[in-house]
C-alpha cells in the first residue's frame, strides 16, 4: 500500500536534491510485524526509492538483538539516521504526520553532516563531556 | 549531531502510551533530559541547550 500521495512524492524529490552525501535509514521490526512496524516500514521504503543517495536497510529486532543493543534501542519500530557515523539520531515509532517534516530534515541535516545551529549554540553544546540522553516525546494529535 | 556524547530520541506516544505515563505527559512535546530533567514546549535553540548544559550540571 502506498503511504506517501503521488503529489508529495514529488515534492520529496524535489526536496532531496538539497541532499549532499549519502544517508542510510536503519530500521528495527521484527518477524510478525505490529501495525505501526509495517507501517514504518512501508513509509521508509517510498522514502528512500525518492532519492539515489538514501540507502535503506531492516533488521529484525528480536532475531537482531546485539546488532539493536549496540545501536542502543529498547523498543520498534526504531529507526536510525546514519551518515560518515552514528549522531545518535532515534525514531520511535512512525515518523510520520507532523513529525514526517522533522525527520525529512533530519535527513536533509544528515546528508550535509550539519544540524545547521549556530556557532553559539554549537560551542555550548561542545561544554558537554558525558553522555545526554534526549528523548522528545511527541504526539500525533 | 553537535556533540558524539548526545542521542536524540523522538517518540511517537500513540505508539508507546506507556512512555506517557511513565514521564507523566500532559502536554508535547515534552522533551526529557537523562530521565530526570523535563522540559514542556518549545524554546529557542540557545536556551535549549543550555537547559541541557543544566542538566549534566554544567
Amino acid at each position: 500500500m502506498a503511504r506517501l500521495p503521488g503529489k508529495e512524492r514529488e515534492q520529496l524529490k524535489k526536496i532531496f536534491k538539497l541532499t549532499d552525501k549519502d544517508v542510510r535509514i536503519v530500521m528495527f521490526t521484527q518477524e510478525f510485524e505490529c501495525d505501526y512496524c509495517k507501517i514504518t516500514r512501508e513509509l521508509l521504503e517510498e522514502v528512500s526509492g525518492l532519492s539515489e543517495k538514501i540507502f535503506f536497510e531492516v533488521h529484525d529486532f528480536m532475531k537482531e538483538a546485539d546488532l539493536a543493543k549496540n545501536y542502543g534501542l529498547d523498543k520498534i519500530p526504531a529507526t536510525i539516521l546514519l551518515g560518515d557515523r552514528d549522531y545518535g539520531i532515534r525514531f520511535y515509532g512512525v515518523p510520520a504526520g507532523y513529525e514526517f517534516t522533522s525527520f525529512v530534515e533530519d535527513i536533509i541535516d544528515v546528508s550535509r553532516r550539519d544540524a545547521g545551529l549556530s556557532k553559539e549554540v554549537l560551542t555550548e553544546l561542545s561544554r558537554i563531556d558525558q553522555p545526554v540522553h534526549i528523548q522528545v516525546m511527541i504526539s500525533p494529535t | 549531531m553537535a556533540n558524539n556524547y548526545i542521542t536524540a530520541d523522538m517518540v511517537e506516544l500513540s505508539e508507546f502510551p506507556h512512555l506517557a505515563v511513565k514521564y507523566n505527559v500532559q502536554g508535547v512535546p515534552k522533551i526529557i533530559i537523562n530521565e530526570e530533567h523535563s522540559i514542556v514546549g518549545a524554546m529557542p535553540e540557545i536556551e535549549f541547550a543550555q537547559a541541557v548544559l543544566k542538566a549534566v550540571g554544567k
